[in-house]
């Protein structure tokens, strides 16, 4: 299973409970946005957007409701949640976590190249 | 576009209980319990909203009655809740109609602050929008923007200044319909979390909600906004300059009185804003006089607004010079 | 006082233009305070005048070269002298040292100087350097680490949360299967890194380079289960720094993310591996092997916070930097001060926390700092109040001790940080409510429930060694 994200181990989160993270990160200040893929590779830095970061956005509702928005657009996609911390000296994300997963989950095998010495090159690739 | 209204307090992870659960759902209450009205309306703080609006506004006083029987049916309908008799969620959204200047975006600010004191608002901060934020320029442009909009009103009111702009009779490649209908949707989907109030001249909102009927029928509450009467506008400039820190000479006093009576009659007048701007327009001619003047001045001169000051302005050009210049004395 | 039993030598350092308590720190020193434990009959400002001098131009006599040289310029001034509170015989001594005397871009350069001799000096009993201030200017001169705590995290692609980690037990004897087989479990598990032990290096029982093979395929196996980036320290520690290029060279051609080195290596040698990691995008991690040799004592030594910022300076983006409630020393204040040091860009001076200086780092990546040592999930709330989330936890033991294996090891860590974080950010009081949190994350986790029923009891309540002394008022650079 991909465990990406602040909350993979845990049972998903309720919609109550994504507010109260999205109320800390207002709290914070940090704006709100969400991402999307269907292929959730290690290496896959970019996901879609959707839409532009919620800024000035004060409500978790508002969020909730694009998070509502996004799951019914892509079903069988991957949506996380991000919170952004645009702060001198981090200018980077501060939370992502998914709130979204298709029925069937994505998975990974490992494709090896042997060479010589021992040595194997890795490869990272979607089994399904 | 501007933003208004307090920063609703929060507890330490942002979200703001609604008071009316906390009361409602801790313990239903049964046939024979009782809820004491002094009790819930002292803790709900609804009184102190109602007395602000009471003393930072002049006269209106079928608005504030209005306000403040809003406010009786919301309490009691907390109340109803409690004892389980079902309470459709009421629907919010208001339209407020009158003449410029007399109101309405204060009174948005503090019914706003009114419903985050009864639990309806996690926020109650105030989101004024017109038309050029709403309507977008091409295809695809408008529903983000007004969604933006929607989303930062989340929680609070989102105050639609001259609502009828949005609609353009005739010109069906305009993009206001797109506004009014992404609006409406949203009134409906986020009518828990946000409260619309649509503003503007009351016979050209009356025509815009008429052709538009499912926003029409979304409106619950309508406030008419009377125009001012004459001591009430004299009485809201006063409170104009104390806030200046200025105040009229004795001679002066009439002076204003008469240039409000007059500035009434004239056209494109703008109730509690063409006060403002007479009253600013004066104290532009007051400055003036003193440094032309010259000289040592004290803290009278500095706060006081003579004859002279208003009697310059075109409203009150045909008056005979006796009653208006006479006054114009130079400070010792 | 029987100032004269010691004779002019050392009486002369205050004569020799060594104490200057009139003097005004400039902008560009480099500030240093020393806490003196003098012989008896030592005057404190002597002592802190020959401090000054034989960390700086000075010898035990009085030299005519000296007069061929602009010494009043090189010469460190000791600018101010006070008691330490509450402990009689100790004196804290201020010194400046002019920037004209330091090697840009040297740590090895600025603590030849700064505690090169002055440490053995006979008048007095013990000697601690307790806190310095790099000035700017000479900050500038330093790459720092090389990535940094954004960039870790934007290259892991993992936020708002502590890492986790745990160092591969027994730390001698496995074979390099068996000890990849650790790495993939406690991996797949859950946790972000594992870690190489500071004397896994490449002894008899297992070489480094099978080590990394074995540890590697664990890793890449671990990432394709998960989705997830991991990694594993791999200890590139050897005699030889062209031995431990050709090492962490095979590191990165095996695509690891990271590599580490101990402390031992010295300074230049981290200097040289930072880098190499800059070039090469790869994470350096840092094991502080040896540093309590010289860091615990109070009265004699250089104190822990002054060799975090060498490190910082050095260039390495991983570091221990204590527990407080794990098993190796650590106060909850000083510790507190050490994570400041590593993590803020500008740091306001706090005796309370033992910062006697502010520190102004001018945009120097920050590092992580790793909590490791001791530490189970039982302690996750204590954990994440005092370190926040940029740390990394490394539970070694309490990963790989787990009564149902490693796995279930790392998912207890790992459910109990998530459980943690999400109540902590939903505004629930960790110190309060964490046993709670806890206890309620474990009802949907054996792993976790076994793991507190190990160790829920564990702690390592000792006195610290190493404690800041409060003064009255703070201290201005």
């Amino acid at each position: 299973m991909i465990t990406q994200g602040m909350f993979a181990y845990l049972p998903p989160l309720t919609d109550a409970e994504i507010a109260e993270q999205v109320a800390w990160a207002m709290d914070h200040g940090w704006p709100l946005s969400l991402e999307h893929t269907d292929d959730p590779h290690p290496r896959n830095t970019y996901w879609s957007m959707w839409d532009l970061p919620m800024f000035d956005v004060g409500d978790p509702a508002a969020v909730l409701a694009e998070v509502r928005r996004a799951r019914d657009a892509f079903p069988d996609h991957y949506v996380r949640l991000n919170a952004y911390d645009a702060r001198l000296g981090r200018q980077t994300t501060a939370m992502s976590f998914l709130v979204h997963r298709p029925a069937v989950e994505a998975t990974y095998r490992l494709v090896r190249s042997e060479g010589a010495d021992r040595r194997i090159a890795y490869t990272v690739e979607r089994a399904r | 576009m501007t933003t208004g209204g307090r920063a609703a307090p929060r507890n330490a992870f942002g979200m703001a209980a609604r008071p009316s659960e906390d009361a409602g759902s801790a313990a239903p209450l049964g046939d024979a319990d009782v809820v004491d009205l002094d009790v819930v309306r002292r803790d709900s703080g609804t009184d102190a909203v109602l007395a602000d609006l009471d003393a930072d506004l002049v006269g209106l006083a079928p608005v504030k009655r209005r306000v403040a029987e809003l406010a009786a049916l919301l309490l009691v309908d907390c109340q109803r809740e409690r004892f389980g008799l079902v309470r459709a969620r009421p629907s919010l959204h208001m339209c407020f109609t009158g003449d410029p200047g007399t109101g309405k975006t204060t009174v948005a600010l503090r019914v706003a602050e009114l419903l985050h004191r009864l639990g309806h608002l996690r926020r109650g901060h105030v989101v004024t929008a017109g038309r050029e934020d709403l309507v977008g320029q091409f295809v695809g442009h408008t529903g983000p923007r007004v969604r933006e909009l929607v989303q930062r009103a989340m929680g609070g009111v989102l105050f639609v200044d001259e609502a009828y702009s949005l609609h353009r009779a005739g010109n069906e490649r305009d993009y206001g319909t797109e506004a009014v209908e992404v609006l409406m949707q949203a009134m409906e989907e986020h009518r828990d979390d946000l409260v619309v109030v649509l503003a503007g001249y009351a016979d050209r909102m009356e025509a815009f909600l008429a052709s538009n009927p499912g926003l029409g029928s979304r409106v619950a509450h309508h406030v008419d906004f009377p125009p001012y009467a004459h001591g009430e506008l004299v009485e809201i400039g006063r409170r104009m300059l104390d806030a200046a820190g200025l105040r009229l000479s004795p001679e002066c006093e009439p002076v204003f009185a008469q240039y409000v009576a007059r500035r009434m009659e004239q056209p494109r007048f703008g109730n509690a804003r063409s006060i403002r701007n007479a009253i600013d327009r004066a104290r532009m001619r007051q400055a003036h006089r003193l440094v032309d003047t010259g000289g040592v001045v004290g803290r009278t001169a500095l706060q006081t607004l003579e004859p002279v000051d208003f009697a310059t302005s075109r409203v009150l050009q045909d008056l005979p010079a006796s009653d208006g210049a006479a006054g114009a004395v130079s400070p010792p | 006082m029987a100032e004269d039993r010691w004779g002019a030598g050392v009486l002369a350092y205050a004569d020799m233009g060594y104490w200057q308590p009139d003097y005004v720190p400039r902008e560009t020193d480099v500030l240093a305070v020393f806490r003196m434990t003098p012989q008896d009959g030592v005057p404190p400002e002597e002592a802190g005048a020959a401090v000054a001098g034989e960390s700086s131009t000075a010898t035990w006599t009085v030299v005519w070269t000296d007069r061929l040289t602009a010494h009043d310029h090189y010469q460190a001034k000791c600018y101010r002298v006070e008691p330490v509170p509450g402990t009689p015989g100790q004196f804290l001594a201020y010194i400046a040292y002019d920037l004209d005397l330091f090697e840009e871009g040297s740590v090895a350069n600025l603590t030849s100087s700064i505690i090169g001799n002055v440490f053995g000096f006979k008048p007095l009993k013990a000697l601690r350097l307790e806190d310095m201030r790099i000035p700017v200017a000479y900050v500038k001169t330093f790459a720092g680490p090389p990535h940094g705590v954004v960039m870790e995290r934007e290259y892991l692609g993992k936020y708002g949360r502590p890492l986790l980690g745990a160092t591969v037990k027994p730390k001698l004897g496995l074979s390099a299967r068996n000890y990849g087989r650790v790495v993939y479990e406690a991996l797949r598990g859950g946790l972000d890194f594992t870690k190489d032990d500071e004397n896994i290096n490449s002894q008899p029982f297992m070489r480094w380079r099978d080590r990394f093979l074995f540890g590697m395929e664990a890793v890449n196996r671990a990432c394709a289960e998960t989705g997830e980036i991991k990694g594993h320290y791999l200890n590139v520690t050897a005699g030889t720094m062209e031995q431990m290029y050709e090492r962490a060279d095979f590191a990165r051609d095996l695509g690891s993310v990271v590599v580490m080195v101990d402390l031992t290596v010295g300074y230049t040698a981290i200097q040289s591996m930072s880098a190499w990691a800059r070039r090469h995008g790869v994470l350096l991690h840092l094991h502080r092997a040896g540093h309590s040799t010289f860091t615990r004592q109070k009265s004699h030594g250089v104190s822990f916070r002054v060799l975090a910022k060498w490190l910082r300076l050095a260039g390495v983006d991983h570091l221990h930097a204590g527990t407080v409630v794990g098993k190796l020393e650590g106060d909850p204040a000083s510790v507190s001060g050490f994570y400041d040091v590593l993590r803020k860009d500008r740091i306001e001076a706090d005796p309370s926390r033992g910062l006697y200086f502010e520190q102004e780092w001018a945009a120097m990546a920050p590092v992580l700092p790793v909590a490791s040592g001791g530490i189970h999930a039982g302690q996750m709330h204590q954990l994440l109040d005092l370190f926040g989330d940029d740390v990394v936890l490394q539970f070694g033991g309490g990963t790989i001790g787990h009564p149902m294996g490693i796995a279930a090891g790392a998912e207890a860590n790992r459910v109990a940080l998530e459980a943690m974080v999400k109540a902590r950010n939903a505004g629930r009081d960790l110190l309060r409510e964490g046993p709670d949190v806890l206890r309620a994350a474990a009802r949907h986790c054996p792993a976790l429930d076994a793991a507190l029923a190990t160790w829920g009891q564990v702690t390592f309540d000792y006195a610290s060694t190493d404690t800041p002394d409060v003064a009255a008022t703070p201290v201005p650079a």
